[in-house]
């Protein structure tokens, strides 16, 4: 188990590292930073001081290496724009993103999972098919129509939610959540819905599949002679055997609904990391723009990371297969 | 007289299909009584394992009873097999390395079994599938270990233990030894034979192998497309095979003590019928050697525990 956990760890660090070369690359190359922060009447002398502080005259190896040091330490520079530490800058918009993705992502999850099991099981019935169809609508509608509609519908004809913004929001300590109002609750809904819809569809139409083959096996016929009522043979026994590739594509999926927060935050105008990117690639802010890609690349490895851990605990023949390899 | 513990009359399974209805069973009668070991033996196809799975009430849709009942110990359980699947008939398969759920503990598995028919506690339950596993001959130690754990033999055994966990008093074991290499299959069919004697359970013991049934069965029910053609004990029928069709799957058995390398052993021309091109008469005769001009045009009725014209007629002159 140590062993498997230190190889994947070690893994996880390789890719990080990667991810920190092409984020430095693009703050050291992407334009010139002197002149982006000098602009472009500073003197001579200006420009050999700066390049002097900020180390530019370093071999590249040393100052990725100080990249790397400083991005240790939360130490993103400087934004271009609004001349504040990037790091403070990320923290304040931090958590409006990661809420809005872990609602999302429940949504996408446990909608996805039960609308999954349902359609696997009264496959041939019409309101089995009506989800099946419907769910392409989903599949194949890009996220920003889905959240333009949603805004249509909800906020302009029903007008029963907001259409942007978090709404009131409640400081605990250095996060800010909007968790805890009614407002927040509600800003919350259609932009989770529209971040989390193509994903639920998705994990739906999976677990659909999986649970299709997984009922077709002689374990859960043999389980059914065991005279295991139905219920108890879909969950304990199909249930559980469709979630080994169920959590490969979840966890994959999860770490683009961060990614994908970038669009919904812009239609729902969400105070979140996204929104701030954008604005970022706006105004050419590179340092926020190359903090967020190690911010989103972090985050993608650690999901999956996690979703490793999860195969073993899911599937003992992993855990053996993998014992016997790393012993 | 009180009732045999299974009396099946008249079944018949069918699977519509677009233009047709395919009958897979027809009109199958035999009653077993307790502690009896009847054997089902056949050709691929021939609807041994239909008859198990409509027992028990597991055909695979669109397959269907369309006629016909079955009795256990006087009570219908045709339509309504739920009420003693797994507690009065238990069920063995014939792939014993994907009968078990992989992600699940064979402990697992047979507490939750005994649990539920059973009625008793975690701590009970798992003293007994401890029983259980030492009774089929696994060392109790390994109640915590996976299904991939165990070999193809152990794990059938495994099997035995789920299926007889809730005490049954009749177990349908569909080729139960198939799978397995030869050496180990013979310890199995002990096994099985020796627990459900103690327990004073039925087999039922699908194969298609006449050797597993000489030595393990009491009775013989031979299948051929569909219909019954031959029921005995399993010493005369061997002994005295009347319908050519057993006569054909007796001569087609090897004897090990009077075959050389040299032998050639006799085959049953041709194959058995698809259900959707069933011949006339008897399903039998475009294959039989004794064929007869009244096989072509009608099915011999089952009579005296044969279903052939050759011994009809006699019955019939007799009567």
């Amino acid at each position: 188990m140590v062993i498997i956990l230190a190889r994947r760890i070690a893994q996880a660090v390789l890719v990080l590292l990667l991810v920190a070369l092409i984020s430095f690359a693009i703050f050291r190359f992407v334009g010139n930073p002197v002149e982006n922060i000098l602009g472009q009447e500073a003197t001579v002398q200006d420009r050999n001081e700066m390049i002097e502080r900020m180390g530019l005259n370093d071999p590249i190896p040393v100052q990725y290496a100080r990249f790397v040091w400083d991005a240790l330490h939360f130490d993103f520079g400087i934004s271009y724009r609004t001349a504040e530490p990037v790091a403070e800058l990320i923290a304040s918009r931090l958590p409006a993103t990661l809420e809005l993705a872990f609602i999302s992502a429940l949504f996408a999850l446990v909608a996805g999972i039960l609308l999954g099991i349902f359609t696997a099981i009264s496959r041939g019935r019409f309101l089995a098919g009506l989800v099946m169809t419907t769910s392409l609508v989903g599949v194949s509608l890009p996220t920003f129509l889905i959240g333009v509609l949603l805004i249509w519908l909800f906020a302009v004809e029903l007008g029963v939610l907001p259409s942007f913004g978090r709404g009131d929001t409640v400081r605990l300590g250095f996060w800010e959540t909007g968790l805890l109002t009614a407002s927040g609750l509600k800003s919350l809904i259609l932009p989770a819905i529209t971040l989390g819809l193509y994903q639920m569809t998705l994990i739906m139409r999976l677990v659909r599949s999986e649970m299709l083959e997984v009922l077709r096996q002689d374990f859960i016929k043999f389980a059914r002679a065991r005279g295991l009522p139905e219920r108890m043979v879909l969950l304990r026994h199909a249930l559980r055997n469709t979630l080994v590739p169920v959590t490969t594509v979840a966890g994959l999926q999860l770490g683009s609904i961060v990614a994908f927060a970038i669009i919904t935050e812009t239609v729902f105008q969400w105070p979140g990391v996204g929104l701030m990117f954008i604005n970022a690639v706006y105004f050419v802010d590179i340092p926020v723009m190359s903090a967020y890609l190690l911010l989103v690349g972090t985050l993608f490895v650690l999901i999956n990371f996690i979703v490793d851990l999860l195969y073993l605990a899911i599937d003992p023949r992993i855990r053996d297969r993998n014992l016997r390899g790393g012993g | 007289m009180t009732a045999p513990l299974l009396e099946v009359s008249d079944l018949s399974v069918e699977f519509p299909q677009r233009r047709q209805r395919l009958q897979a069973l027809d009109r199958i009668s035999f009653t077993l009584e307790a502690g009896e070991v009847l054997g089902f033996v056949g050709e691929s196809g021939a609807g041994k394992s239909l008859t198990g799975a409509a027992i028990m009430g597991l055909l695979e849709p669109p397959g269907r009873i369309t006629g016909g009942r079955i009795t256990l110990q006087g009570q219908r359980i045709d339509g309504q097999a739920e009420s003693v699947r797994g507690r009065r008939i238990g069920m063995i398969f014939q792939d014993p390395l994907t009968s078990l759920n992989p992600l699940r503990t064979v402990g697992d598995q047979l507490v939750e079994t005994i649990q539920l028919h059973l009625g008793m506690d975690a701590g009970a339950a798992a003293q007994r599938a401890g029983e259980l596993l030492d009774e089929v001959g696994i060392d109790r130690a390994r109640i915590g270990a996976y299904p991939h754990e165990f070999s193809g033999g152990m794990r059938q055994r495994i099997v035995i233990a789920l299926a007889l966990a809730p005490e049954p008093e009749l177990i349908i074991a569909d080729e139960p030894t198939t799978a397995l290499d030869v050496s180990i299959q013979a310890q199995v069919l002990a096994l099985l034979r020796r627990l459900c004697k103690e327990r004073g359970a039925a087999v039922i013991l699908i194969t298609h192998d006449m050797g597993v049934i000489a030595e393990t069965t009491d009775r013989v029910a031979v299948l051929y497309a569909g219909r019954l053609v031959e029921t005995g004990r399993t010493a005369e029928v061997i002994a005295a095979p009347r319908h050519p069709y057993t006569k054909g799957l007796m001569a087609a058995t090897p004897n090990l003590d009077l075959v050389s390398v040299d032998t050639v052993l006799p085959q049953i021309p041709g194959s058995m019928p698809s259900l959707a091109a069933l011949p006339p008469g008897c399903r039998f005769h475009p294959r039989c050697g004794d064929v007869m001009p009244v096989c072509r045009r009608t099915a011999a009725p089952f009579i005296d525990g044969v279903a052939c014209h050759l011994y009809g007629a006699q019955t019939q002159e007799a009567g």
